[in-house]
This record gives C-alpha cells, structure tokens and sequence, in this order.
C-alpha cells in the first residue's frame, strides 16, 4: 500500500483538486450516460405499446 | 452449407442481434466493473508517486485510456459506416449512431482531464497545440456527426450522410495519434508506444491497459443497449418488434 492515511490519500500530495476533478466528472458521465439509455428504453417501451394498443382499439372499432 | 460455418449476415439482421445483444450486455458490464476495481486500485493504491509530477500524474489513468477510447471509437463508428455504405446493412447505420454520444464523451473526458492536468503542469489548461487542437475538432467531429443524423428524418438517408462525414473525419485521427511527432507540441510524447519499450514503471503501464479495457468493455456495453433502443424504434411497425412487445418482460 503506497498511502499512510485516508486523509494523505485524500489530499493527493496537494493535487486533490485536480486529481479528484479527473476521476470525479469521469465517475458521473459513467453512471449518467447509462442512467440516460435505461430512461430512453423505458419510455420508448411504454410509447410503442401505447400506439400498437391505440392502433388495436381503432381496429376494433372499424369492425363493430 | 454445412453446419459449421456461421452465417455472418444473420447476425446482421436486427431481429435476432436484439436478443444477443441484450444477452451480451450484463457480461461486458461485470468486466468493465472488474477491469475498473482492479485497475484503479493499481492505480491509486499501489503505483508510485511520480518523481516529476509527484501524485497529480495520476490524472493520466484516465487520460489516457479516455484519450484511445476516443480515437479508437471513432475508427470502430467509421468502420460500422463504412461497411453500411457498402452493403447497405440496416444493421451497419445502427451501430454507427450508437457509438458517436459515448465517443463525444470520450473525447470530453480527454479534454477534460487533460485541462486538468495541464494547469499544474504547464501552469495552463489549454494551449493551441497540435495534440490538443485536433483532439477538439475530433470532439466536434462527433457533436457534427451527432446533429447531422438527428437532423435528417429517414433514418437511411441519415446514416448515408453521417457515414460520408464520419469516413471523412477519419483522416484527423492519424493525425492526432502522430501530432506529438510531426509538431513541435507541448504535449508529452506518446506514453506506449508499439515500437519501443514503454517508458514508465510496470504497475503504472498495467493500471492504464486496465482502466482501458474498462473503459473498452463499458462503451460496448452501452453502445449495445443504445443500439437495441435504436431498433425498436426504426423497426417499431415490424413483426418481431410487435411480438416483442407482445411478451411481458420485452
């Protein structure tokens, strides 16, 4: 273990800024993007059975 | 045809790659979950503190691979084009458009993390030099890339003419990988290198080809779940994506 302490790991040897704004913003476009892909899937999901139900009820409707 | 050969050109067709697809994605996110533990903790646990730069050197396990990721997506998007441009695959579009928001992000993260790095190093976050400038126009590429599809309705006549410029914007790519060469650039030079012996220590050069591969298993993971949206949307009035979602868990 390279560190002696949380807090020394913390700091960064006086880099902390720039070392934890690196691995900081790339930690939250990695769990936002996904975040961001699940959401489009879920409301294209519901969208596309909405309109084949819309289409399915219309249908029924021409036929009575 | 006998049995043994596999015919490529199934996979081709959004009806059976969705399913695989959807298989394959919960594999390459372990990996990159696991190449991601344990690459930084060789990174920030067990490499050495830096004798020039003491620990803000860090900074370049994810600089880096961010940095390959970029150029090496946007060879893949422009490979997928290429490919759609030839033989017209409906698949070939998909994936290309797929690939081009995670490749921007790399390439902001490349940007980014190297403005980071550059203002304790350099004393400044950016400068006009070749490295750095071409990285950018590669970003703008992606942005340029990114807008043009989503600025053309049919989806085929979109994929045309986004292949046409991502085809194009491949000649920046040399260009950035031999900038630090051709130019006098305040870029460092290249830290791997295929012809000679890396010049940096053992654990330093295993913690980026570790946060690099996953960095490589987490951009197939999310460029595969991006392209599944995709085809449900372009083949939404199609047979198999109506008894898709016919099933209760689609």
């Amino acid at each position: 273990m390279h560190w002696n302490s949380a807090s020394e790991f913390f700091a960064m040897g006086g880099y902390a800024f720039y070392v934890w704004g690196s691995f900081g913003v790339t930690a939250l476009i990695m769990a936002v993007e996904p975040i961001v892909v699940a959401q489009r899937r879920k409301n294209l999901l519901s969208r596309l059975k909405r309109q084949i139900a819309a289409e399915n009820l219309a249908q029924r409707s021409e036929e009575s | 045809m006998s049995n043994r050969l596999i015919n490529w050109f199934k996979f081709a067709s959004p009806a059976t790659f969705y399913p695989l697809a959807g298989k394959m994605i919960p594999w390459f996110v372990a990996l990159s979950v696991l190449f991601g533990i344990a690459g930084l903790y060789l990174g920030m646990f067990v490499a050495p503190t830096d004798f020039q730069q003491g620990e803000g050197y860090r900074i370049i396990f994810i600089h880096v691979p961010a940095s390959w990721m970029s150029m090496f997506i946007y060879l893949v998007m422009a490979f997928w084009a290429a490919l759609g441009l030839a033989f017209n695959t409906r698949l070939s579009g998909m994936m290309a458009t797929a690939l081009a928001p995670t490749g921007a992000l790399m390439a902001f993260l490349s940007l980014w993390t190297g403005a980071l790095w550059g203002k304790p190093m350099w004393g400044t976050w950016w400068v006009w030099d070749a490295r750095l400038t071409s990285e950018l126009i590669l970003l703008f590429l992606y942005i340029g890339f990114i807008a043009l599809q989503s600025a053309i309705d049919d989806p085929r006549r979109a994929d045309k003419a986004g292949a046409v410029l991502a085809l194009v914007g491949v000649v920046n790519i040399p260009i950035i990988y031999f900038s630090v060469k051709w130019w006098n650039t305040l870029h460092q030079g290249a830290s791997v290198s295929l012809t000679k012996s890396p010049s940096m220590a053992v654990t330093m050069l295993w913690a980026m080809l570790l946060v690099a591969l996953c960095f490589w298993m987490y951009t197939i993971a999310v460029a595969l779940a991006r392209a599944r949206n995709i085809m449900l949307e372009r083949e939404r009035h199609t047979e198999w994506v109506r008894a898709l979602l016919a099933q209760p868990k689609p």
